[in-house]
């Protein structure tokens, strides 16, 4: 008797929990008082930690722009290491919220993982990188080739697909964690690896011989990367997608991580609206007037961010090409504050 | 013909329909328990299922039938990209069942063989398997498996490079490629070897009667190789079919034709066989040293030598002891291949991880992944048992 109403009073506790969880991520993530970013585990210029542990990287940085946007204190992060095979499940189950780690927007993303795409911080295409000794200068020519590609990402699909749509044949190598993989295809194992061109140039960083590795011209696919966020809980879309929004803005209209004191006095409305001086927007999204002032300060603009991550300064040395503001020809257009 | 009376037998007792009776509460908490557990585990499933449909993340099994769109490796079938989610699963559970039969023979052979080893009168062979089980035993399965295939694929030379020890076959860091053979003719090759073992089954049978008739014993090893020779050649060359060989060649940047074995299975391979067998090698030394020291002092007072002794006599009695442990093992053999994902080898886990990734169905994926191992584990089981039970010494 005393087994069966234990039971039922369980069932009924559970019952009860089940509404409470389904809650926003906004409030909880309010509660706890930082933000759980999911990251890669270690891929050089977007999330890798440095010689003294400290992590770094362009997706680094909007992870910590978020969380001066919540609690105005940018180092109010954990980060969760994940590799590209344990990334979504990581976001679906709660365990991190909000995954900032160089990953595709796609419709089977958004539409049968419960996931959101928030932005996209990074246009990249995928590519393939090769020895320079192998005398190969189009990617047609790989016919018949071993190439190494990390499982569990559209890298892999993308790859299937190109060599399927150009009637050319390869052999997989299939290592789950970015730095085997890329040993495999250092050690010989692979005659190309694949993956985004600016994981390629990372990866080159990394690599024995790094000006003996050239990427091939060819584009195999789009690759919008950017963070995402579990579906239910347009609050935090907000937050996030807006974040990415103010470090654009921020570019565009020159305020940076010296002037942002200064231009606080500046008289042009679109500054005021940014930097909270006209209140309103803050409010709005549920956080204090300062957010996108205490983004360009503590963690700088996109442009800023770009040049101290992968910039041509960098051992990366992009350049920013696609992801120049639409101003100079590039593609980043963020929507207006206002 | 009737049941004996017996005076001692308890007629069953009453049932009355009340609370007090022991039998009827009994019956009652019974059904009670089921009720309470059948509702947790409905509650249980109604609440993932609400909570997944809520997420908007898709639940079935329907994504079985959408196409993969990712490569593997390699396979014993047939695979593209084009296929479904269920063959490339299929792949992957064949992958799987390859390593893991392989592995399960070849680290029985070298088990016993070191395990026997352990027990030599040669003081060197003695010391050297018993340091090869104490490392291997110690040293953590994944980091033997990094060690193997970093030798593998990293000190062996490029395709174009490729040594080339016998004509057709080349050894580089993709793997190593034989001449293959196909045609009709291997069909009859194949039944003429079955043909062969179960003329090789008479003939042993045949063999005993005889030394048991006259004393003479019978050269069973030469009869069994001339038999494995001729009978499949013959059968061949009777049925006129036609074999081809198919010899690798180095074509732009691998070889093509021929067999491949991948460096990623060879690994995987190599470093569970040399793993288990150190266990197994245990296993078989506590076997034979069960067995009573009269047997060993009688079997020499028949002047026996020491290789029949073991191969008579008591091999066949340690076997009582070694085959429980032994399941264990290779159980351990099946699920430890599941490491295979860390260096590159598409097993069925990989396969099934990379499928969740891509669909978003991680509790399907890992629910398929429990059943494939669950029903590979208990079809071992099912038939370690059985050899058990049929081996077993009823004692009296």
């Amino acid at each position: 008797m005393k087994f069966l109403k234990l039971a039922v009073v369980g069932a009924v506790m559970l019952a009860a929990n089940t509404v409470a969880q389904a809650g926003p991520t906004f409030d909880n993530v309010k509660k706890k008082g930082f933000v759980q970013c999911g990251t890669n585990t270690g891929l050089a210029g977007f999330s890798a930690p440095d010689s003294k542990g400290v992590w770094a990287g362009l997706d680094i940085d909007l992870c910590r722009a978020v969380a001066a946007v919540m609690f105005g204190d940018a180092s109010k992060v954990k980060f969760t290491p994940l590799t590209a095979q344990q990334r979504f499940t990581a976001l679906q189950s709660g365990e991190i919220d909000v995954l900032t780690r160089n990953t595709t927007q796609t419709m089977t993303r958004d539409t049968s993982l419960g996931l959101l795409g928030a932005g996209v911080n990074f246009y990249d295409s995928q590519g393939l990188m090769v020895r320079k000794d192998l005398n190969i200068k189009s990617a047609k020519e790989l016919n018949g080739a071993t190439i190494c590609v990390q499982p569990g990402t559209t890298t892999e699909l993308n790859l299937a697909d190109w060599f399927r749509a150009n009637k050319l044949t390869f052999k997989p190598v299939v290592i789950e964690k970015v730095d085997e993989v890329v040993r495999a295809y250092d050690s010989g194992r692979c005659d190309a690896y694949t993956t985004d061109k600016s994981g390629l140039a990372s990866s080159r960083t990394t690599l024995k011989n790094p000006a003996n590795n050239i990427i091939l011209p060819e584009d195999l696919s789009k690759e919008p990367l950017g963070p995402q966020v579990r579906q239910g809980d347009e609050q935090w879309l907000n937050v996030v997608r807006w974040t990415l929004y103010a470090m654009l803005e921020a570019e565009e209209y020159g305020i940076t991580q010296k002037n942002v004191e200064e231009m606080l006095k500046s008289t042009n409305p679109n500054i005021q609206r940014i930097l909270g001086v006209t209140p309103g927007m803050g409010k709005n999204l549920g956080v204090s007037e300062k957010w996108a002032h205490d983004i360009i300060k503590q963690v700088g603009n996109y442009g800023e961010s770009f040049e101290r991550n992968i910039g041509p300064k960098t051992p990366l040395k992009l350049e920013r090409g696609l992801n120049a503001q639409w101003t100079n020809g590039g593609l980043m257009y963020a929507w207006p504050i206002r | 013909m009737t049941k004996p009376k017996d005076s001692l037998a308890v007629p069953p007792p009453r049932r009355r329909l009340s609370w007090n009776d022991p039998g009827t509460r009994s019956i009652l908490y019974q059904i009670l328990a089921l009720l309470a557990v059948g509702g947790a585990a409905w509650f249980l499933i109604h609440n993932t299922l609400s909570n997944l449909s809520a997420r908007n993340i898709s639940t079935g099994f329907d994504f079985l039938s959408k196409e993969a769109g990712f490569a593997i490796g390699e396979s014993l079938i047939e695979y593209s990209p084009a296929n479904t989610y269920g063959r490339a699963i299929t792949v992957g559970l064949l992958n799987t069942l390859r390593v893991a039969l392989i592995g399960i023979v070849l680290a029985t052979i070298l088990g016993t063989l070191i395990g026997i080893a352990r027990l030599s009168s040669n003081w060197l062979i003695r010391k050297i398997s018993s340091i090869y089980v104490e490392v291997m035993r110690n040293v953590p399965l994944l980091l033997q498996l990094f060690f193997w295939y970093a030798i593998l694929s990293e000190t062996l030379p490029g395709p174009r490079q490729a040594l080339h020890p016998l004509p057709g076959v080349f050894v580089s860091n993709r793997g190593i490629q034989m001449p293959a053979v196909h045609g009709e003719g291997l069909l009859w090759l194949a039944i003429g070897v079955l043909v062969a073992i179960l003329l090789m089954i008479v003939m042993a049978k045949w063999a005993r009667k005889n030394q048991e008739k006259t004393g003479q014993i019978f050269p069973m090893i030469r009869w069994s190789l001339v038999l494995l020779l001729v009978v499949p050649t013959g059968l061949w060359l009777f049925s006129g079919t036609s074999m081809t060989v198919d010899v690798p060649e180095l074509k732009g940047f691998n070889f093509a034709g021929g067999m491949n074995l991948s460096p990623e299975f060879a690994a995987l391979l190599i470093g569970l066989v040399i793993y288990t067998a150190a266990f197994i090698a245990e296993v078989v030394r506590s076997g034979i040293q069960a067995v009573n020291r009269g047997q060993w002092e009688a079997a020499e007072a028949l002047g026996l030598k020491r290789g029949q002794i073991l191969r008579l006599i008591v091999l066949p009695q340690a076997l009582r002891v070694i085959i429980p442990p032994m399941t264990s093992q290779y159980l351990n053999i099946t699920k430890n291949s599941s490491l295979a994902v860390a260096i590159g080898y598409p097993d069925i886990v990989s396969v099934i991880n990379t499928t969740l990734n891509q669909t978003g169905q991680a509790i399907e994926g890992i629910m398929m992944i429990m059943a494939a191992y669950l029903t590979v584990s208990l079809s071992i089981s099912v038939f370690m048992n059985w050899y058990n039970k049929r081996i077993a010494l009823v004692e009296r």
